[in-house]
């Protein structure tokens, strides 16, 4: 829904407005020049490697950095030099940051009492979020007790139930296990479609990134390289940075492309959209083909990756399911001379 | 293995050692007793013996004729104590100054250990602070004490500074020995405080902050809370620190006296070790119940 408002919004449906952000330490530009409108009640997620500025842009939405030029707005309102207690946004940290001085329940009060709501409404509110995030009766355990996806949950709990206009979160998943990421990560967005909020989410995992969100503002060197949905950054990606951040590089440039497709120019073909074929199999007219001997094969459970070293230079990577290869087969394919083919749709040109 | 020549040394060589590594590891009580001797020796006789003698004094009397010791158990050192007016006042006094010496110096270690531990983001500068700041303890005891008596005196430094306003200075007395006992302990603030900062991850701050919490709020709410050990740290040092002291008084009090100088006039002057020793009583019961009141708080719990 977000992708078709992206431009020419209206003002009272922007959340968040990002124009010519920057920020520089000493030397450093950390954020430079970054625009970004993000729509009330989305899910965006800012998607990069470290160092590449996402989580400076966060903070300076939150109030702990102050830009060094340019505007952030909330809902309309210029923000940009208001300190984070004059701001109608919650941070959920990366290292949770809940107070270990504290309970449970006193953690999750302690936005409302600052702001001097009344002790039974505040108890009140206090148990429903910690019901909202399925911690009912953790109220009186101090956080040192809890375990770490409940600590992340105490975290959101104390986040939400100040209702703000916007929560932001600062890589929260990143400290725990596989299993209980992804099971968080479905929790997460079910929490998120519950309470309309506008969530921002900072990651370096693409996979994370492409699951849970409505739009992803990939960055790079502190610059935003493009906004989209998970699909239009999936399979279209905008630059070569983004083709290869988000799923595997696979890319034919110079004289490979030139000789695979004719143009000299820039391809990105995603490895799922390979297949491998005998070689003197058919082609198909809507098909592209390529020959090229298998120099690796990386067995990973449910499928197995090639590495394709193509007859005309460069390489490929395919990504095959083992839907009916047992293990053994696959890895006895290497070595082989076999024929690559996709359909001509599925490649993708990347103009630099 | 590549140089075979040389196994056999390096490998009986380390035999050895490692064969005595071996048996400590299967021996933990040895290794303990290893690590403890010498320290426990140093603690029991030197510290525990010395101060045992002295408790065991405080009930002891002296001739009062040929001034020997006279070692027959007696409370009359306490009730000297407990019934001469001039030892409640001196008392009451260096209590009050160990007070004021231990919130001027938490007045001034707070910001000073925050700046360090918090604003400043350049870990070179923040080292530089925190060395500028145990500068002070370079220095001798009576140089220190000597610069504060040329900054109080009459017509010194203070009344030379206020001059220009139509002031003056508070001379030698009272004020001068709070305010150079302060000078003197504050690195014994700083450092411990600092180290307490030092340990509050900032984005605790920065969620109060976030969660709507003004400054002052999140001074109270969160980081107070995290540093009260630390602070109780610090203050046990300045407090006890004072509680002891007597030669500052000297310098800088003019004719002001405070406990410790009882203790050392009745040893050193009078020769009357057993009323010292019973004075001595003063300050232990005095950071006893400093540390029992704050235990009652329950600020030490969460140590």
């Amino acid at each position: 829904m977000a992708a078709a408002t992206l431009d020419g919004v209206s003002v009272d449906t922007v959340a968040i407005r990002l124009r010519g952000l920057r920020k520089t330490f000493g030397s450093v530009v950390a954020v430079d020049d970054v625009d970004l409108d993000i729509a009330d009640g989305e899910f965006l997620t800012l998607l990069g490697p470290s160092g590449s500025g996402k989580t400076t842009v966060l903070r300076m939405i939150a109030g702990f950095e102050l830009p060094t030029a340019g505007l952030i707005e909330l809902a309309g309102v210029d923000v940009s030099h208001l300190p984070p207690f004059q701001r109608d946004v919650n941070t959920v940290f990366q290292d949770y940051a809940l107070f270990p001085h504290l309970s449970v329940q006193d953690n999750v009060e302690y936005g409302l009492k600052v702001k001097g709501v009344g002790k039974d409404e505040r108890r009140r509110r206090a148990v429903e979020a910690l019901e909202s995030v399925r911690l009912e009766g953790y109220g009186a355990r101090k956080p040192i007790e809890m375990s770490g996806g409940q600590r992340q949950r105490v975290a959101l709990a104390r986040a939400l139930v100040n209702r703000p206009k916007v929560l932001l979160l600062d890589e929260p998943l990143g400290a725990l296990d596989l299993k209980l990421r992804e099971q968080m990560q479905i929790e997460l967005k079910a929490i998120q479609r519950d309470v309309g909020i506008t969530f921002v989410f900072v990651t370096h995992d693409q996979e994370e990134a492409l699951t849970m969100s409505d739009r992803i503002a990939v960055f790079n060197a502190g610059r935003i390289e493009q906004v989209g949905t998970p699909a239009q950054v999936y399979e279209r990606p905008a630059t070569e940075f983004v083709a290869g951040f988000v799923g595997t590089s696979n890319l034919l440039r110079g004289d490979v492309s030139t000789a695979v497709v004719g143009v000299d120019g820039v391809f990105s073909i995603r490895p799922e959209k390979i297949r491998m074929v005998e070689l003197d199999s058919a082609i198909a007219t809507d098909h592209r083909c390529v020959d090229g001997t298998i120099a690796e094969v990386i067995y990973v459970g449910d499928a197995t990756r090639f590495v394709v070293r193509l007859d005309v230079g460069g390489s490929l990577v395919v990504l095959q399911q083992n839907s009916t290869s047992s293990s053994a087969d696959v890895l006895a394919t290497c070595d082989t001379h076999i024929r690559l083919c996709w359909r001509k749709e599925d490649e993708y040109r990347i103009y630099t | 293995m590549v140089a075979p020549t040389t196994q056999p040394t390096t490998s009986a060589s380390r035999g050895r050692s490692s064969s005595v590594s071996s048996y400590l590891y299967r021996h933990p009580r040895l290794r303990l007793a290893g690590l403890l001797s010498a320290p426990m020796l140093w603690l029991v006789v030197l510290y525990l013996g010395s101060l045992t003698i002295m408790l065991v004094a405080a009930f002891w009397s002296t001739d009062s004729f040929t001034g020997a010791l006279v070692k027959k158990p007696t409370l009359s050192n306490f009730h000297t104590l407990l019934t001469g007016q001039v030892y409640w006042v001196v008392a009451l006094r260096t209590l009050g100054i160990a007070v004021l010496v231990t919130l001027i110096d938490l007045v001034l270690a707070i910001p000073l250990a925050f700046t360090a531990a918090k604003v400043v983001r350049s870990r070179r500068l923040r080292y530089a602070l925190v060395i500028a700041v145990t500068m002070p303890l370079w220095a001798g005891y009576l140089v220190k004490g000597y610069a504060m008596q040329t900054m109080f005196i009459n017509n010194g430094v203070i009344d030379w500074m206020l001059a220009p306003l139509g002031l003056k200075g508070p001379g030698l007395g009272l004020a001068a020995t709070i305010f150079s006992l302060a000078y003197l302990w504050l690195p014994y603030m700083v450092l411990p405080v600092y180290a307490g900062m030092e340990r509050v991850p900032s984005s605790l701050l920065e969620a109060s902050g976030d969660l709507g919490a003004s400054t002052s709020q999140t001074f109270r709410g969160v980081l107070l809370p995290m540093i009260f050990p630390a602070l109780i740290a610090g203050s046990i040092f300045t407090f006890s620190l004072t509680l002891g002291d007597y030669i500052m008084v000297k310098i800088v009090g003019g004719t002001t006296q405070m406990f410790a100088n009882i203790i050392y006039d009745s040893f050193g002057v009078a020769n009357n070790l057993p009323l010292a020793a019973a004075a001595a009583f003063f300050p232990i019961i005095v950071i006893i119940c400093y540390l029992l009141a704050v235990r009652r708080t329950g600020a030490l719990d969460n140590l």
